[in-house]
């Protein structure tokens, strides 16, 4: 059954600097990273190639110990120049210098009618060593799908409502007969139903407005309502022991690819947006772009923070790193490591706030387009106000008391309180609106992972 | 402001690790967050920007709220001297300088021994110093009698910062309302001080006019009880030899009449409301319901009508004593209210209906709103605990459908 949902709770971000509706013609960046670090849940990760190495796009670099089926393969071809890892050799990157044409591995190829009679266990092997997999992310905790469950329903998202997010339509024009035949082999993963969650406040691309093989739901509703988390707590929500998987439709449409193609693409486009872009506009390229040359000459303030991802739930990067796996956003913002004085107090309508305490006028003009910096605007103190977490999370839920409970390493109430239905990016938004300055997402993913592993 | 940055900053490295005032690091900080903003910047992964709000923003327009409370409880003060020594066309300067020399004093003790209690808990706990006694400080004025000594405000002051506060571990951590805790230490250590007739100050030198009465509107209505008398009537009636008509209903709500320093205005309480809901500060639903609540318990009580008191019209009971002032600045305390949104209703109609029970039928704690604030906000946990408890059973009734 196909829904309509109307979430009257969130607040839309409106962030100065969102991307013209254009692709950049620009040469590709010389080095492509992948990150295993997008993810969540690869425990004891194995390299397969070292320094030196030549690969093919869809090569395997990597696998996870844990679930050795898993392949991690390589966005273009090309020659591994560095591997690079973090505190307690965390690894972090595997830096890959581009070829000038790409190369690409060769796996099985498909007509659309063939994908019909292809059974479960073939798709599965197919996406598991073409590196697709990855696309797959499972709820509860936001971690990679693992290929031995049987999920009860398969969730995609397709519209983005965070602050600067890219038009979908940009995104993926012209990708239309990918979309369908990856919708038609994720049907295979699952017994229950593919949802396909289209916005009723934004112009439906066709691929979505047409897609066959799926429930279309419509949302309707401020950020997070473009969340896949807050569109499965209103359509189908997990409950202790459900397993859900959910796809964005960039994933989607990779996989048709393989099936249709068969190779593993991992071209994409991606939005340069923010305040201190000069231009912001669309760019093609491939999954693990360095953006240095994105950014080359088209910043134009000089203390600046680059996002990769979107600046609810993205990480900082340096002017020459690299997107993460399932970022089609860079957000640039100004930094915000400046005094201010009296700034605590000063009425100011340039400053954003959900809030209307004294001196925040913001909630007078919602249409305007706010600059907004990285300054944390206050100290982390202890939970005082209350209500305003529930403003913006559009679940029936009680956020502080689940954060409470996180902290508390409460595993019961965690699990009562609805841990199982949220991942970080479902509370982001009480994460920007909370007074006391709390990391609420880092909170969030330390109850996940202490659900999860202990 | 360049050389205020820079003294700051050449000071700093003596508070920071390792210099010669490290024990004083947050005194420090509190200092410095109080002229400047900090340059902190958010975290390399998960929310890169952060809303303009914080604590101390919050904090503040919880005292601006207070502003007309606190300035009209000044004149109020000088006023209610000097219709009391006889003289009530006193020029306005003088009554706003007698109000002045009264009032300041108060909240200058408030401030400074409640901020030296913060201060030394900062130190000795070494966590930051929180905002939340800006608010308590000038709370805990307006609830007092102009004429308590400075010595019992230092006192309660203290009792209250430490043992509702501190030892639950601060802001944030308490159980009990920070200012209405200093206001019951004074109540059940000093009865005798805030009792009786203690809310008009005529001071040393004045004599008080001839039949002069400093008896408030809760203890005529509670001597009702007793003798029977019509409450209306008896208010009405009240201070006809020296000032005539100052328990009318109309001057309950103006607030000209011996009581709290800032909480006898039910207008001025009003505009504090109105101030808390439009930035959202406060929670609408908790003042609305301590009204209704009220106004709700009072109303059946007139059904009953055992007694006089009883049978005072509900409508008064919103305008004696301090229930507006506790309704908008005491209940609404996010920390000690029930902190989810259904709760909130329960928590302020359950307020609202203590204070009436506690007025009519315990005369000896005339101020009810006091004692039924404090009472509920030991229950809010309990209200909270249920409403999450049945959204805890949704969640689990949903998986078996």
């Amino acid at each position: 059954m196909s829904k309509f949902i109307k979430l009257s709770k969130g607040f839309d971000i409106n962030l100065a600097g969102k991307a013209q509706n254009k692709i950049a013609e620009a040469s590709q960046p010389e080095t492509f990273a992948y990150k295993p670090t997008s993810f969540h849940g690869i425990r004891r990760p194995k390299l397969t190639v070292k320094e030196g190495d030549n690969v093919k796009a869809g090569t395997p670099i990597l696998f996870d110990k844990k679930n050795e089926n898993i392949k991690h393969v390589a966005p273009v071809s090309g020659e591994v120049v560095e591997i690079r890892r973090g505190d307690k050799r965390k690894l972090l990157e595997i830096v890959i210098l581009a070829d000038k044409e790409v190369e690409y591995e060769s796996f099985n190829k498909h007509s659309v009618s063939d994908i019909a009679n292809l059974s479960r266990e073939d798709v599965v092997a197919n996406l598991l060593k073409s590196g697709t997999w990855p696309n797959i992310t499972q709820r509860p905790y936001g971690v990679i799908a693992d290929p031995e469950e049987q999920p009860k329903a398969i969730f995609i998202s397709a519209f983005d409502s965070h602050p600067l997010a890219p038009d979908y339509n940009i995104l993926y024009k012209g990708e239309d007969n990918y979309f369908q035949a990856g919708l038609d082999v994720i049907k295979k993963l699952t017994t229950g139903h593919v949802h396909l969650n289209v916005s009723t406040d934004h112009e439906v691309p066709q691929m979505f407005a047409h897609a066959k093989n799926v429930e279309l739901n419509k949302v309707s509703g401020k950020h997070p309502a473009g969340n896949v988390g807050i569109q499965i707590h209103h359509i189908d929500p997990i409950n202790k022991g459900d397993i859900v998987w959910t796809l964005n439709p960039y994933g989607v449409i990779q996989i048709g690819k393989l099936f249709l193609e068969g190779k593993y693409d991992a071209s994409k486009v991606v939005a340069l947006a923010g305040s201190e872009v000069k231009e912001p506009q669309y760019y093609r390229t491939y999954t693990g772009a360095s953006i240095k040359k994105m950014v080359e000459n088209n910043i134009s303030g000089d203390n600046v923070r680059y996002v990769a991802g979107n600046v609810l739930t993205g990480e900082k990067i340096t002017s020459d790193g690299h997107i993460g796996y399932f970022d089609n956003l860079v957000s640039v913002i100004p930094e915000g490591d400046e005094y201010e004085l009296l700034g605590w107090i000063k009425p100011t309508t340039k400053k954003l706030s959900f809030q209307r305490a004294f001196g925040l006028l913001s909630f007078l003009n919602p249409k305007k387009e706010y600059v907004v910096d990285t300054n944390t605007k206050g100290e982390p103190r202890a939970f005082v106000q209350t209500g305003v977490f529930e403003k913006v999370l559009p679940m029936d839920m009680y956020p502080t008391y689940l954060l409470k409970a996180i902290l508390a390493e409460d595993f019961d109430d965690m699990e009562a309180l609805g841990i199982y239905e949220i991942i970080e990016e479902d509370l982001a938004l009480c994460e920007f609106v909370d007074v006391s300055k709390h990391d609420v997402q880092a909170i969030v993913r330390e109850g996940l992972d202490l659900m999860q592993y202990s | 402001m360049k050389f205020l940055r820079d003294a700051l900053d050449k000071v700093k490295p003596h508070f920071e690790k390792g210099g010669k005032w490290e024990k004083f690091y947050y005194i420090y900080e509190a200092h410095e967050t109080l002229l400047f903003a900090p340059n902190h910047t958010t975290k390399a992964k998960g929310a890169q920007i952060r809303d303009a709000i914080d604590m101390k923003r919050m904090m503040m327009t919880v005292i601006i709220a207070m502003i007309p409370c606190l300035l009209f409880g000044i004149y109020n003060t000088g006023y209610q001297h000097f219709i009391a020594i006889g003289q009530p066309d006193a020029a306005l300067m003088d009554m706003i300088w007698i109000g002045v020399q009264q009032v300041i004093p108060i909240v200058v003790v408030s401030y400074a021994v409640g901020l030296g209690v913060e201060f030394t808990f900062s130190v000795i706990r070494r966590h930051p110093i929180n905002e939340g006694f800006l608010v308590t400080g000038m709370l805990i004025p307006l609830v007092m009698p102009p004429d308590v000594p400075l010595w019992q405000v230092a006192l309660a002051v203290i009792f209250a910062v430490i043992i509702a506060k501190e030892a639950f571990g601060g802001t944030g951590m308490n159980v009990l309302n920070v200012a209405l805790t200093a206001r019951a230490f004074l109540y059940f250590a000093y009865p005798s001080d805030i009792s009786g007739d203690v809310w008009t100050y005529i001071g040393e030198g004045s004599q008080a006019v001839a039949g002069f009465s400093g008896a408030t509107p809760l203890s005529i209505a509670g001597d009702a009880v007793s003798n029977g008398q019509n409450v209306v009537a008896s208010l009405n009636a009240f201070g006809g030899s020296w000032a005539d008509g100052i328990y009318s209903f109309n001057n309950l709500i103006i607030g000209l009449y011996p009581g709290s320093i800032g909480a006898t205005s039910v207008i001025m309480s009003l505009i504090g409301a109105v101030i808390l809901i439009a930035t959202g500060v406060g929670s609408w639903k908790i003042i609305t319901s301590v009204f209704a609540g009220t106004w709700i318990m009072a109303f059946i009580f007139n059904l009953i009508g055992a007694n006089e008191f009883m049978l005072m019209p509900a409508h008064y009971h919103l305008v004696i004593g301090g229930l507006a002032f506790g309704a908008v600045f005491m209940a609404t305390d996010p920390v000690t209210a029930a902190q989810t949104e259904t709760g909130k209703w329960i928590y302020g109609l359950l307020i609202g209906m203590l204070t009436v029970l506690i007025r009519v039928f315990n005369p000896a704690y005339p101020e009810g709103i006091m004692l039924a604030i404090l009472l509920m906000n030991v229950f809010a946990p309990l209200i909270d605990h249920y409403i999450v408890i049945a959204n805890k059973k949704r969640r689990l009734s949903r998986a078996t459908v």
